[in-house]
């Protein structure tokens, strides 16, 4: 208890370290993983074959190894100078985007048909047929295992904490030093994440028995 | 679905979808050629910071830390597979006193990251309870726990999805409960569920590069050390792409494997096929994520 309170300042920036690393990572993957959807689904074969490419490799390397790359090795193609914690977002961004990506796009495949060739019938254009009638009825397969998809990404924040990167990982360091007991402090990050993720679990589980399809 | 959005392309449509064509080789070659021009600008592909790869010492470090990869890869795919399965018939009990209990742990490590577990496992008690952990142990004990609880998902779900008749002409016969689990219901939910399981798999083998971080000597760790050699020319980059090769072709393979089976049971289709589970979810992770995985 003692290790909480007496580190409660260290604590806090931890884990706000953690939440922006998240939020960043979430709107930046959010983004790309849509743009790699569209790529994967559109006429063009070069975009197509990019987009398959890109995602089967990225859904098969460590994100440990992605992270490795940004920290070192990136610094030595002295194209920019960004800060630990920017690479440590581009890290996030680039290998989350391959899993949103294939959520999108395996949402989109759960709509039957038989709705796009109704919409095609009727004489809807490519955009109308997704705007009003696949996106809406694919939002309720794609949300749930979007959220699982963000429930991930929050817990492979951690990693970052191995690449001097200021996050709930690293609290441990600090409180070596300090001289405090690691176990304990280890046991309130645990206790923290729980706090972070049992909400977002629950509201996945409660969209899941909300919006599943009866097939 | 995707062939169904679009009519076969007109005279307009086939110049603009050959203008977006065009368009989008142009931009995407002109960020892969900006990457390469930067590889070639810092003098990443010159012969001095390749040297290192003819040592046969080093040669023979990579793959003795390719070898301590696979084997926290075996030890813990093997144990996660037998955790997910008590696991799993825990959650699926009928008694409260087993199944409440069994669905708390199965949260707890699902929630925790496995960074914070490895980290709790190796440094937490080392430092706190005296207990020493080899790093070997720490990373597979982290690694089992996790993916011990994804795994007992995949196979509660794996039963759910069986049809009910099943469960019920077992009782019929006279089985009692464990029989009708262990003879009739867990066999067919495990061949349904084999792609989804292997697939975990891939993610047990991502993550193992998690040891990195507690110094466990695989193949990220011994890419750092290689790389930061003044004598080689420090190739940190060059030891990266390496690794990465090797990683994603083992990877590949396995999730090469998941896909053919996933096609031969799709082919067969005698049994009942559970409700659609992305292969390769990401359970993490971790890293990878399942949940990742990382």
């Amino acid at each position: 208890m003692n290790v909480l309170l007496d580190n409660l300042p260290l604590y806090a920036t931890a884990f706000w370290g953690t939440i922006q690393l998240f939020v960043l990572a979430a709107i930046g993957s959010l983004i790309l993983g849509l743009v790699l959807a569209g790529m994967r689904v559109s006429p063009v074969p070069i975009l197509r074959s990019f987009g398959a490419g890109y995602v089967n490799i990225v859904r098969n390397t460590p994100l440990t190894l992605v992270f490795f790359f940004f920290a070192f090795a990136y610094p030595r193609l002295e194209i920019l100078d960004l800060s630990f914690f920017a690479r440590a977002c581009c890290a996030l961004t680039l290998y989350t985007a391959a899993f949103v990506c294939e959520v999108i796009r395996s949402g989109v495949n759960t709509v039957p048909v038989g709705q796009a060739e109704a919409s095609r019938a009727l004489g809807f254009t490519f955009g109308q047929t997704l705007g009003e009638v696949i996106l809406p009825q694919a939002v309720r397969s794609v949300v749930p295992p979007l959220t699982n998809v963000m429930i991930a990404l929050l817990k492979n924040t951690t990693i970052a904490a191995g690449f001097s990167v200021a996050e709930a990982g690293g609290i441990y360091q600090n409180l070596s030093e300090r001289g405090y007991d690691v176990l304990v402090g280890l046991l309130w990050v645990a206790v923290g994440f729980l706090i972070l993720v049992i909400p977002l679990t629950l509201l996945q589980r409660g969209l899941e028995r909300r919006w599943s399809v009866a097939r | 679905m995707t062939a169904v959005l679009y009519d076969a392309p007109g005279p307009r449509a086939l110049v603009r979808n050959r203008m977006l064509g065009v368009g989008g080789t142009l931009i995407l070659a002109a960020i892969i050629g900006f990457v390469l021009y930067r590889f070639i600008a810092t003098g990443q592909f010159e012969p001095r910071l390749w040297s290192w790869i003819t040592y046969k010492v080093i040669q023979i470090t990579l793959l003795q830390a390719l070898l301590a990869t696979l084997q926290a890869f075996a030890l813990a795919a093997v144990l996660s597979l037998v955790v997910g399965a008590v696991f799993a018939a825990g959650r699926l009990s009928d008694h409260a006193w087993v199944s409440r209990p069994a669905t708390a742990i199965v949260e707890f490590f699902r929630a925790v990251p496995l960074v914070v577990l490895i980290f709790i496992i190796y440094f937490g008690m080392s430092r706190s309870l005296g207990i020493t952990v080899s790093t070997f142990t720490a990373l597979v004990a982290g690694l089992t726990l996790y993916n011990g609880s994804v795994l007992a998902e995949v196979f509660r779900a794996g039963v759910n999805a069986l049809p009910t008749g099943q469960r019920e002409a077992a009782y019929a016969l006279g089985m009692r409960k464990t029989q009708v689990m262990t003879n009739v219901l867990l066999p067919q939910a495990l061949r349904n569920m084999l792609p989804t399981i292997i697939s975990q798999l891939v993610v047990v083998l991502k993550d193992t590069a998690l040891g990195f971080l507690i110094l466990y000597p695989e193949l990220l760790y011994q890419a750092r050390t290689l790389g930061s050699q003044g004598q080689l020319g420090s190739p940190i980059l060059q030891v990266a792409m390496v690794i990465a090769v090797i990683y994603i072709a083992m990877c590949l393979l396995l999730s090469a494997f998941a896909n053919y089976l996933e096609r031969r049971s799709r082919r067969s289709g005698k049994a009942a096929k559970p409700a659609a589970v992305a292969p390769g979810d990401p359970e993490l992770a971790t890293a990878g994520a399942p949940d990742t995985k990382a």
